[in-house]
């Protein structure tokens, strides 16, 4: 099964410390390591990005920042055997935060991508 | 605590042990020596947090104390093994002591050398002198983590002659002392070879079911690719590896456009190309290039990638580098000879320069004992025999196609086409 893991968040005012680097390094190493890691990369902040709407037949473009929501911070892609699989490397993910950045808080959304063979979600 | 709860904290508990366990016995068999006690030691760890976790809720590194746990159970087996020797040894009984491991265990060496420890663990459970079915079913037991109940039924085999399988390997490994090592490199081409045979085994298990009503067992071949993967990160230096890898890439992603709304199998040459998996076709390339660029002449895996790459690559069945393909199968028949693969370059053949020489190649090969059997020969040769016009042999031959093959899927495209039916009604 695949799963989208899309990771938001508020920075504190702190800059991230180097170790927090080294841990998401060395765990992103573990999910490669499993061959369960598919991809993943950062998000630049949505200053840098825009968004395109559609509402009432009209399709309007409005530049970053995105105010009302938290930041989009990264995604990543992995496969695995079940959601409580997602869970656990998404609260490894977490937990490095919390132990190596005070103040920060976030979540990270698990979407299952659908599977191309078609078969049915696992309920 | 609620069932629900219970239920949930099971789930989660699953999920850490399908992470953990091929690292916790790889760890431990570092330390005891023996693959089949390092799977009892992490078994008793998974028990403990079975009747733990539910109660005192799930521990903030659930790994790291399944790990603390088996070691302690570790440490104590080897000391009670060594003094039991010891004991044996002063009564002077003791003719072949397994004086190595006398010492005390080196566990703090487990967190350093866990990529090393997973590689012998692979390289173990594919160990030559275990039959191709053991080194499966231990391979998917040790480093996939799955029960024995979901091996039986991924291979369409009883639940106890896995469970058998299992027990038998283990006993060989450890009677023929067989160390828990990295090959010498004497000795690693062909056991990289071993190794490579099996995850493929199961991969093709998963992708084309021989028999049964399943075309496909989609959970093989993700577990294959899985291993493929670490294997690959663990030998980033060979390129058959790599070859591996993206093989069973770019085959993979060919699986949504593989079936049809009725389960139904759809050829290569018929498949709706955008439901290719772009994902995987781009891994699979990234593969490639690195196979591409490790020392060595190309194996056998990376050539066969290399044609998969080509089918990937083409946004139709006329775009195809047919000549290419053709050229890579005579390239293959080098490396691999084998009737199979020349009857695959008569299909290359037959579309790069015309179905009269495609059909030449594939008559050479209808006396050959080894495809008898092989039901894939007359349905090339009817497709072949199609193309020319000959349409009454044509029928025949897939009539012959039907018959031999043991797919039901399968059996029921080349009735159809026996019939004069094209392949989607």
């Amino acid at each position: 099964m695949r799963y989208m893991m899309l990771l938001s968040g508020t920075n504190p005012a702190t800059p991230p410390p180097p170790e927090l680097f080294e841990a998401i390094m060395k765990l992103g190493g573990e999910a490669t390591q499993a061959g369960v890691m598919l991809d993943t990369a950062g998000l630049l902040p949505s200053a840098a990005g825009a968004r395109v709407s559609l509402s009432e037949g009209k399709v309007t473009v409005t530049d970053g920042p995105f105010t009302e929501s938290k930041e989009l911070i990264s995604y990543a892609l992995y496969e695995v055997r079940s959601k409580e699989e997602a869970i656990e490397w998404a609260s490894r993910f977490l937990k490095i935060h919390r132990d190596h950045w005070a103040g920060w808080t976030g979540s990270t959304d698990i979407l299952q991508v659908m599977d191309p063979a078609g078969a049915p979600p696992a309920g | 605590m609620t069932e629900p709860g219970y239920e949930a904290t099971r789930s989660a508990i699953e999920a850490v042990w399908r992470i953990e366990s091929p690292r916790l016995i790889a760890g431990l068999a570092r330390i005891t020596g023996d693959v089949g006690a390092a799977e009892e030691l992490a078994q008793d760890a998974l028990v403990i947090a079975l009747e733990q976790w539910p109660v005192q809720g799930v521990p903030d590194g659930p790994g790291a104390w399944l790990m603390a746990t088996a070691k302690h159970r570790a440490i104590d087996l080897v000391r009670r093994r060594a003094s039991y020797e010891r004991k044996l040894q002063e009564i002077g009984r003791d003719e072949q002591s397994r004086s190595e491991h006398f010492g005390e265990p080196d566990v703090d060496a487990m967190d350093d050398h866990i990529g090393d420890d997973l590689l012998r663990l692979i390289f173990i459970s594919c160990h030559p002198v275990l039959s191709p079915e053991a080194r499966a079913a231990l391979t998917l037991r040790l480093l996939c983590g799955l029960t024995t109940a979901e091996i039986g039924r991924a291979f369409l085999i009883p639940e106890t002659t896995v469970a058998q399988r299992i027990v038998r390997a283990k006993r060989t490994l450890a009677e023929r002392r067989v160390p828990f090592e990295i090959p010498a490199r004497a000795e690693l081409p062909d056991r990289l070879a071993s190794v490579i045979g099996v995850i493929y085994l199961m991969f093709n298990e998963g992708y084309a079911a021989t028999a049964g009503p399943a075309w496909m067992r989609p959970s093989l071949c993700a577990e294959a690719m899985r291993l493929g993967r670490v294997l690959a990160g663990l030998m980033a230096g060979e390129g058959e590896a790599h070859g591996l890898v993206a093989l069973m890439e770019l085959q993979a992603s060919r699986v949504g456009a593989r079936t049809g709304p009725a389960g139904e199998p759809i050829l290569l040459a018929d498949q709706d190309r955008r439901r290719w998996d772009r994902l995987l076709i781009r891994h699979g390339l990234q593969a490639l290039a690195r196979a591409r660029e490790a020392a060595g002449p190309p194996g056998p895996f990376e050539v066969q990638a290399e044609i998969a790459a080509c089918h990937a690559q083409a946004h139709s069945v006329e775009a195809t580098d047919w000549e290419r393909v053709a050229a890579l199968y005579v390239v293959l028949g080098h490396l691999s000879p084998s009737p199979v693969v020349e009857l695959n370059r008569a299909v290359a053949v037959g579309m790069a320069y015309g179905p009269a020489r495609g059909l030449e190649i594939a008559d050479t090969l209808t006396g050959h004992p080894a495809l008898a059997a092989y039901a894939h020969l007359p349905a090339v040769r009817g497709d072949l025999l199609a193309k020319l016009g000959r349409t009454e042999e044509a029928r025949e031959e897939f009539g012959r196609a039907a018959a031999l093959t043991g797919n039901e899927r399968e059996r029921a495209v080349f009735r159809a086409r026996a019939a004069g039916r094209p392949p989607e009604s």
